[in-house]
Order: C-alpha cells, then structure tokens, then sequence
C-alpha cells in the first residue's frame, strides 16, 4: 500500500535560494524529452525523395496523422499549429507510457496537465483579443446580459481546470486503481495460501498475470486515448476561439 | 472507545465512497453516447472515422463529472483536510 496517492518523490536539490527542489517528473520530462530528442533524429536521418528505409515510412506516417488532424478538425489556415499539436501528442503519450518502465507517469502529476491546459489557455485569450479587440474581448464576458458576468468568468477558468483535472484524473486514477487491485490480490494469495517466500523474496501467485490485464487498458489506451483528447480539446478550444473573426480580414 | 481522528477517518472513508457514487452518471451518458455512435456507423459506416472521433471528445466532456468525483474521493483518501481541524 506504500506509495499510492503519494505525490511524485524529490529526486534532488539544487543548493541555491534555499534549495530548488526537482522532483521525479521535472527528471522524468527531460528523459523523454532527450528520447524524443534522439528519436527525431534517428527517423529522419538521410531522408529520401522516395522512402526505402522503414524508419522513414513511419515518421512520415505520423507527420501525415497529426497534418490530417489538425486540417480536418481546424481548418485548412490551421496547417501551421500541427508542430505543437504533435509536440504535445508526443509528450504527453510518452509521459503517460513511462509507467510501462516502471517510472511514475509524468501526467500522474497534476502540475504538468495543468502547465498544459494553461497553455491552451492563453492561446485561448490570445485568439479571442485578436478577433475581437480587448473591448470586445472584455465585452464578451457581459454577454448577452450583464448579470451573466460571474457565469462567464467561471466557465472561462472552468475550461483548463478541467481539462488538466480529466488528463490527471484518468491518469493517476489507472495508477491508483492498479495499486489497490495489486495489494488486494496480494492479500487474497496470501488468504488462500498462495503466498511463497523465497529468502526475502515474496511471490504471490495471484498478482502475477491479472494486473497486466489491467495495466493495457489504464497504461496503453487511457494514455494514449487522453493524449488525443487533449490535443483534440486544444485544437476545438483555440479554433473556436479564433471564429468570430470579421470575415473582411482574410 | 472511539476516538476523535478514528472518528473523522471512518467518515472520510464513507465520505470517499459515496462520492463515487458520481460514477453512474458518466458511465449512463457514455454508454448512451457509444451505443448511438454505433448505431449512426451502422447505418453510414463510410462515416465511422468521424463518428468515432466525435464520439471520443464527447465521451471525454461527459467524464469530467466522474474525474470530479473522483478527485474528491482521493483528497478524502490520501490529503485529508479535515485530520487538520480536529
């Protein structure tokens, strides 16, 4: 039962202003990133006019996902946001993958969903000044009465509350659902004398195969599946945003 | 004899499980959302990546009342903020 619910561990300290405190996932991050890093190059080294090599063929493949993506759900203008719709599909897939090594899943940390979604959010506010002039902007709070103000506002932060919430909800909620499953079944082994001991080795039999059921629907497709939505949500929220733009601009 | 933390943490116990409870409206709305996607692929199947797509941002949205509850039910679990008033 050690560890469920527990926040990410602190790796180490950084000695200066009384200490920075770098926890598991700042770690984790920049592994991933560094993996991504070299992934990039791996796939694209020597890239060809007509693709031969398999690795080619399968960045190209992805490439051309997250372009159908973002064309299909933003527009075609849109084209220019699939690096960072991708950035964050990558990211946010191998962060939520990582508990397959054995690591703690980067997005089991409220603190990154909620990095993300605040950067959703910005985009979000940046797009509705931009069509609509800060006097606009501001005037859409107030809308269509001006008793409707303390609505608007909540459900203008209710927006990235809730998405970080749903990412790390179903996240952390696979992982501590794993964790309770894994000690029940411990207990049940040990309650039908299925429990072995080996010098200071335990082995229950029960815990074997049934949490790695579990773990391909709370590790693979949850993370994978929250992943997509998130990006999706992005990519729905910054477009929609961005709508009410005069027709004569373009 | 039942002393105050026992007291506070048994209920917090139930507080959690009842929260659960929130689970039967994400998991009727997702079903009901789900089947009426297959039906819609059903009946235009050349239509299924769309249908499928919508289907998976909407199911998301109805989740978030069960991740609320959820979320709940583990501060009552694991930070429980109430041990601290007593």
């Amino acid at each position: 039962m050690d560890g469920i619910g527990q926040g990410p561990r602190v790796a180490f300290t950084i000695p200066i202003f009384g200490g920075i405190e770098i926890t598991e996932t700042i770690v984790i991050g920049w592994l991933i990133i560094v993996a991504v890093f070299l992934l990039c190059r791996f796939l694209t080294r020597n890239l060809e006019k007509v693709p031969t090599k398999k690795r080619q063929i399968i960045a190209e493949m992805f490439v051309g996902f997250v372009n159908n993506t973002v064309i299909t759900t933003m527009g075609k203008k849109w084209k220019h946001y699939a690096p960072y719709i991708a950035t964050l599909l990558v990211y946010a897939v191998l962060g939520a993958l990582v508990s397959l090594l054995g690591l703690r899943s980067m997005t089991a940390d409220f603190n990154v969903p909620l990095t993300w979604a605040l950067m959703t959010f910005v985009l979000i506010t940046y797009y509705k000044i931009k069509s609509g002039g800060v006097l606009g902007y501001l005037k859409g709070y107030a809308s269509p009465v001006f008793v409707m103000l303390p609505l608007n506002i909540l459900s203008e932060i209710a927006t990235p509350l809730s998405m970080a919430f749903r990412m790390f909800g179903n996240i952390s909620g696979g992982a501590v659902i794993t964790a309770l499953i894994y000690g029940a079944l411990g207990a049940l082994s040990r309650l039908c004398h299925l429990a072995f001991e080996f010098g200071g080795l335990g082995l229950n039999i029960m815990q074997l195969f049934i949490p790695a059921v579990l773990s391909i629907y709370f590790d693979l497709f949850s993370g994978c599946i929250q992943a997509y939505i998130f990006a999706t949500l992005t990519m729905v929220y910054v477009s929609s945003a961005a709508e009410e733009e005069p027709e004569t601009s373009n | 004899m039942l002393t105050e933390k026992a007291f506070v943490l048994g209920c917090s116990a139930i507080g959690a499980g009842l929260a659960m409870i929130a689970g039967i409206g994400p998991g009727i709305g997702e079903g009901y959302a789900v089947g009426k996607t297959i039906e819609s692929i059903a009946r235009q199947p050349e239509a299924k990546g769309d249908c499928t797509r919508t289907m998976f941002i909407g199911v998301a949205m109805a989740e978030s009342t069960g991740i609320y509850a959820f979320v709940v039910a583990l501060i009552l679990m694991f930070a429980n903020p109430f041990i601290g008033k007593l």
